[in-house]
């Protein structure tokens, strides 16, 4: 049983409709991996056991009645804190929402379930998505599961801790700036954000909505364009949902990669990253080198203007997007006795944290009277430019290589302190967000003191089958993706136990 | 002359008649118990997006066209910011530097003419919920059935002179937004809401003063009151040589007076952009002219056409034309009756039995086809006017056919001359006095003689027949 774990989503699921194993004994294989570990790496802040163990009896019960159970049939996903599933609580990892339940199943729930896949809880996250270490994390941090005293990355810091740990072979997250990719990068896994509007955002509680888009994690690629293939496609719920054909990213993989010429944007060296992380990026190229692929210097001339347009423009929506957090309906409620505003005052006050604080500051000045030309305004100028760049791009090269993460895994509490320098870690990462393209970090090496190195393989809109091919190319090459952590192994758990909680 | 001059622009509220929600689909309708027409979407509950009503957007074009706006090829929508516990949201998503309906303009009667009147913008919104505050607790709830329902906001130029314009401007407006079926204007249910705007200025400059916006409207009367107020309120500090102050001032309907409710240091800054949940408005050409093409005839154009092609009075074409349905309803008579008769009646005889009955035309027991019938009966002679108001009432009443009613009662007005001779022969012989005093050259008498012979004939004889034997049988000239 125990190796269960260590197989892909699409290994599970083809055992699991061939009648080989039941949906039942994958899921209780994955609940008590996240028993044995999560303890330690605090990914999971509910874990569903009621829930998934009924999703999986349903998933035997298709089974045995000979019904179609799904290309994801008895796969455990876990999901971030920011998805809705229908009854169970939600917080976006913030104390604002403590207590909440959600009414509905976001889009992407539903396509799980349809798919066969059982969800399987709520990861930890920085709160409402904000941050690239999950140490924003109302709940306590995530450790990284190469290092337990190092960050997992955020903000999708559990969703990609626990897909490193084996506690499930897949999960969603979602990637605003680098959310999905940064984190992938530093545990050493594969993670895919898609176009904007590829992936229904209806249920994923809104960070900043132009740029929020919901992806997969997985250990190899062919596993993250299986669970891209069941949650992608057209939502009539999601205005900005996309009526593009959704293909099949799983066939189209097989096919021989059509690859002739990569870009390499000079931007990237000058913007400083760790010399371990340059080492391992330029070993990559080699990979592609070696098999015959031309890759060329490109340039994006405004990529080192994304961060700052990004927290212009990301702040000003979620200043807006988190203004429902007023302790009216729903959530944290404080000082309803000393009336109105006391009431919103207090709550907000003492609902949220620092960083999201911080945003919805920054974002309310922002757009504030005779200030919105100044910031606003120029920063949608400046994100048609970075577009605009990336289009030039894509006239010279079929894909953008560049790293995921400027830096490896960092030592818990390193850069808390120091927003600004927090910030940077997505150098790499906020110009595909700002253009709506969708891009995947895949492991490409590892630093000398054993982290994992990411690197990112961008691609023209909703030409992810493309990308997909790419990264499989080099993940054929390449075995980074199969090491596995230290804390792979199984860990008793610290003082404190957390681990699984009734959700 | 006044030395002053009254400056006044409306902002009104129109609610867009849809089935459903501005973007969700839960339904609009007025009233029920406290949110039982919400759903994840209207109450903003966490991750929910919206997503918008198709034919929200038809009627505001509509709307549009009937006030000869700009409809823009490109519209987009606004979050507006502010916290208030209606607002599940704490923004309203509203238009506001690309509204759906660019300038156009409104012709208002006045004085026999017309007046134009510059309509600014015409944008589509969502409406917020309702406190609902109760008075043994210390506490408020909040009623978000309301929530999401469609509002087009119609901005008026600053064109209006006087309270009673404004109120000329209202009623004319709601007129057309009810004619072209675009709301329904009711304006004890909401569904038509006004705030306005009113400065004054020292006669003869083009400058603008200082202005007051007035809040808390609930009807026409009130409007006119407010501005009435207000308007003296103004004057009475300009003339002291004082200052105003540029503020929202609420509308008390019982006292008739405003007062202040915040300045403009004290507005708010709603912080507008761009709503990143929904994709701007594009509309082509040709559903624009699709919208164009349903539009009915306007009032204005068809009480014209009424004086026109009718003969009508000017008032009575204006009355008809007041209402889609009515000038419908007549139109339909008057094709196939006098249209004349065709006025009178359905704007008297049958106008007044709705109102008795507490009905409208659109449920009236009495069809076009049927009321034209009546009226040929009339015109031909087989029915007298008289008779003809009694066969309605049997109408309205029992919802018979004219016809029918006339022959099984046997109403048909006597007009055979030999019938009509011998009656009243035998008056004649009954009634020496009256006779004497008619040969005496007292005509008057000769209406107690057609009364009787009217008796006689229990009102059925053709009374101009009557006097016309009357006359032969005594040989009067």
């Amino acid at each position: 049983m125990n190796e269960l774990r260590e197989l892909s989503a699409g290994e599970l699921a083809g055992l699991v409709a061939a009648g080989e194993i039941s949906a039942r004994e994958v899921v209780e294989d994955a609940l008590s991996s996240i028993a044995a570990r999560d303890g330690l790496l605090g990914a999971f802040l509910r874990v569903d056991r009621e829930g998934a163990l009924a999703a999986a009896a349903a998933v035997d019960e298709k089974m045995a009645a000979g019904e179609d159970v799904g290309p994801l049939a008895g796969v455990p996903v876990g999901l971030k804190d920011n998805l809705c599933v229908r009854g169970r609580e939600i917080t976006c990892g913030s104390r604002i929402l403590a207590g909440h339940r959600a009414p509905y199943d976001a889009a992407v729930v539903e396509r799980l379930r349809r798919a066969g896949a059982v969800p399987l809880g709520q990861l930890n996250m920085d709160e409402f998505a904000m941050g690239s270490s999950n140490e924003n994390s109302g709940y306590g941090p995530v450790r990284n599961p190469w290092d337990p005293a190092r960050v997992p990355g955020g903000s999708s810091g559990g969703a990609a801790a626990a897909v490193a740990a084996r506690e499930c072979p897949v999960s969603l997250g979602s990637d605003t700036g680098g959310s999905i990719r940064q984190p992938a990068s530093l545990c050493g896994v594969v993670g895919l954000k898609p176009t904007y509007g590829r992936v229904s955002r209806y249920g994923l509680i809104a960070y900043a909505s132009s740029l929020d888009q919901i992806g997969p994690f997985a250990r190899t690629v062919e596993d993250a364009a299986l669970v891209l293939e069941a949650i992608a496609g057209h939502d009539p719920r999601d205005s900005t949902s996309a009526p593009v054909e959704v293909p099949s990213y799983v066939d189209l993989l097989d096919r021989p990669p059509s690859l002739a010429r990569l870009g390499v944007p000079r931007q990237c060296f000058a913007e400083g990253m760790e010399p371990e992380v340059e080492k391992a990026f330029r070993a990559a190229l080699e990979v592609y080198r070696k098999e015959g692929i031309d890759v060329v210097e490109i340039d994006l001339p405004r990529i080192p203007y994304s961060v700052a347009c990004y927290y212009i423009l990301s702040t000003a929506e979620a200043s807006s997007n988190l203004a429902r957090f007023d302790g009216v309906q729903y959530g944290l409620r404080v000082g309803q006795e000393e009336g109105m505003l006391e009431m919103y005052r207090r709550t907000r006050q003492e609902g949220f944290g620092e960083e999201v604080k911080r945003r919805i500051m920054l974002g309310t000045y922002v757009l504030s009277s005779g200030y919105y030309e100044a910031y606003y305004a120029r920063a949608q100028r400046v994100r048609r430019l970075i577009k605009q760049d990336f289009d030039e791009a894509f006239s010279r090269c079929e894909f953008v290589l560049m790293p995921t993460a400027p830096s490896t895994a960092f030592p818990l509490g390193e850069k808390t302190a120091d927003p600004l320098q927090m910030y940077l870690s997505d150098i790499f990462t906020i110009g595909v967000n700002l253009a709506g393209l969708p891009a995947v970090s895949v492991p490409c090496g590892f630093s000398a003191d054993g982290l994992p190195v990411g690197m990112q393989v961008i691609a023209p809109p909703f030409q992810e089958a493309g990308m997909l091919r790419a990264a499989k190319a080099f993940q054929d090459q390449t075995d980074f993706h199969c090491r596995r952590p230290e804390a792979d192994r199984d860990v008793s758990p610290p003082a404190g136990k957390r681990g699984e909680q009734a959700g | 002359m006044s030395k002053w001059e009254t400056v006044i622009g409306l902002e009104v509220h129109v609610q867009l008649g849809t089935r459903s929600k501005i973007f969700c689909r839960c339904p609009v309708e007025w009233g029920g118990d406290p949110n039982t027409r919400v759903c994840p979407v209207c109450l903003g509950l966490p991750g929910v997006l919206p997503v918008l009503n198709r034919r929200a957007v038809e009627l505001g074009v509509k709307a549009g066209l009937a006030l000869n706006c700009e409809i823009a090829r490109f519209s987009k929508f606004d979050r507006k910011n502010y916290y208030y516990p209606d607002l599940p949201k704490a923004y309203q998503v509203s238009q506001y530097d690309c509204p759906l309906n660019g300038p156009g303009w409104l012709e208002i009667p006045n004085g026999g003419e017309t007046k134009r009147i510059g309509i600014t913008r015409a944008h589509l919104e969502e409406d917020a919920g309702k406190l609902v505050h109760f008075s043994s607790a210390k506490a408020s709830g909040v009623d978000y059935n309301r929530t999401g329902v469609p509002l087009l906001e119609i901005v008026s130029e600053p064109d209006l002179r006087s309270p009673a314009e404004a109120g000329t401007y209202l009623r004319t407006l709601r007129t057309v937004m009810r004619y072209v079926e675009v709301s329904e204007c009711d304006m004890e249910k909401g569904s038509f809401r006004c705030d306005a705007n009113i400065s004054l200025r020292p006669a003869g400059s083009t400058r603008l003063g200082t202005k007051v916006e007035i809040k808390n409207l609930n009807s026409f009367k009130g409007v006119e009151k407010a501005l009435e107020y207000e308007e003296i309120r103004q004057r009475r500090i300009l003339e002291k040589g004082g200052e105003l102050v540029q503020e929202t001032r609420l509308f008390d309907a019982d006292a008739g007076t405003t007062h202040s409710m915040r300045t403009k240091e004290e507005a708010q800054d709603y912080r507008y952009f761009p709503d990143p949940d929904l994709v701007p408005v594009v509309l082509e050409e040709e559903w624009i002219e699709d919208i164009r093409r349903s539009l009915p005839e306007l009032p204005a154009t068809r009480a014209a056409r009424f004086v026109r092609d009718y003969g009508l009075p000017e008032y009575d074409a204006g009355v008809l034309t007041s209402e889609k349905p009515l000038a419908d309803y007549y139109e339909a008579v008057a094709a196939a009756a006098d249209p004349k008769l065709a006025s009178n009646w359905v704007m008297v005889e049958l106008q007044g039995r709705l109102k008795e009955a507490g009905k409208d035309i659109g449920s009236s027991p009495v069809s076009p086809e049927n009321l034209a019938e009546l009226l040929n009966l009339i015109q031909e002679g087989t029915i007298s006017g008289k008779i003809a108001k009694t066969v309605f009432v049997e109408m309205f009443e029992k919802g018979r056919a004219a016809g029918t009613i006339v022959e099984e009662e046997g109403l048909r007005q006597i007009s055979d001359t030999d019938e009509l001779t011998a009656v009243v022969e035998a008056v004649i012989a009954a009634n020496p006095g009256p006779v004497e005093d008619l040969h005496g050259g007292k005509k008057k008498a000769i209406g107690f003689l057609v009364g009787q012979v009217m008796k006689e004939t229990r009102g059925q004889a053709n009374p101009r027949e009557v006097n016309r034997i009357i006359a032969r049988c005594l040989g009067l000239k």
